[in-house]
């Protein structure tokens, strides 16, 4: 499974806020670590605002700070602000209306994949994924 | 006040059949009496049916055993059953339990716990996630009978 971009840039910036939620961390700031556009992390930033994810803050020393609940927000919520996972597979319409045994076997298959792969995402919380960092960094 | 996490007494099982019929819905008094027997009495042949209390009110329980060689599986913890009272949620009673039932497969000798879960049962996935479980290399498979 491969997430978009603007997905991946979304989590890179909502992780790095909830690690320091007192901070206002700066669009500048978070492309620097992660080597990404500026430019294109601040219209990320700016969905992310609009979803109440994180909260703009103006003036000298501004950025955008954590506003979520770390516990309750999970990785689904924000990967769906950007894409949507397990999207229907569409065949030919020929294809469909012929109700090709394969074609809707495997769609089976795939579906139960997208399914699984939602299962987990949705389980896991931006706190979970936090502490699961910090025993990566411990061992 | 803190729960105190101790094995499931005789007298507790009217509790622990209303806190899973209020959060399943679905009352099962004969298969409440079975597990007692099976894993209930202290622990038992590997099986521990642990309760967590306070104020002399049950606030949850967990049911495991440690399993040995399914499909060629080192033996490990298995957890198949926890619930807290929705009352008492979101004050560690989850965490305690899951803790004193790891703790005895530990003194079994068991550094693995296991548990399987349906996938659209997200307050328990998200529960056994931020306790640091992570995806197993199995996957459940099921058929049903004509």
């Amino acid at each position: 499974m491969k997430l978009q971009k603007n997905t991946l840039f979304a989590l890179y910036s909502v992780l790095e806020s909830a690690s320091h939620p007192e901070r206002q961390l700066s669009a500048a700031e978070i492309a620097r670590k992660y080597g990404i556009s500026p430019h294109h992390l601040a219209k990320v930033l700016h969905t992310l605002a609009r979803a109440g994810v994180v909260e703009s803050v103006r003036g000298v020393g501004g950025g955008y700070r954590f506003a979520g609940n770390a516990k309750r927000l999970t990785l689904m919520d924000v990967i769906a602000l950007f894409e949507s996972i397990g999207a229907p597979a569409r065949g030919s319409r020929r294809r469909q209306a012929a109700g090709i045994a394969v074609e809707r076997a495997l769609e089976s298959v795939l579906a139960e994949i997208d399914e699984i792969a939602k299962a987990t995402l949705r389980s896991i919380s931006i706190a979970t994924l936090l502490k699961l960092m910090e025993r990566q960094r411990r061992r | 006040m803190k729960a105190r996490v101790r094995n499931v007494r005789a007298g507790d099982l009217a509790q622990v059949a209303a806190i899973d019929a209020e959060i399943t819905r679905l009352p099962k008094p004969g298969y409440w009496a079975g597990i007692y027997r099976r894993y209930g009495g202290g622990r038992r042949q590997q099986r521990f049916f642990l309760v967590a209390e306070a104020a002399g009110r049950i606030e949850g329980f967990v049911i495991g055993e440690v399993r040995d060689w399914e499909f060629g599986s080192p033996r490990c913890g298995w957890v198949f059953a926890i619930s807290v009272r929705p009352g008492a949620r979101l004050a560690g009673v989850g965490s305690r339990l899951l803790e004193a039932i790891c703790e005895g497969f530990r003194r079994l000798g068991v550094g693995k716990v296991r548990t399987m879960l349906a996938r659209d049962n997200q307050l328990i996935l998200s529960f056994f996630r931020s306790q640091g479980l992570m995806a197993a290399p199995f996957i459940p498979l099921e058929i049903d009978l004509e």
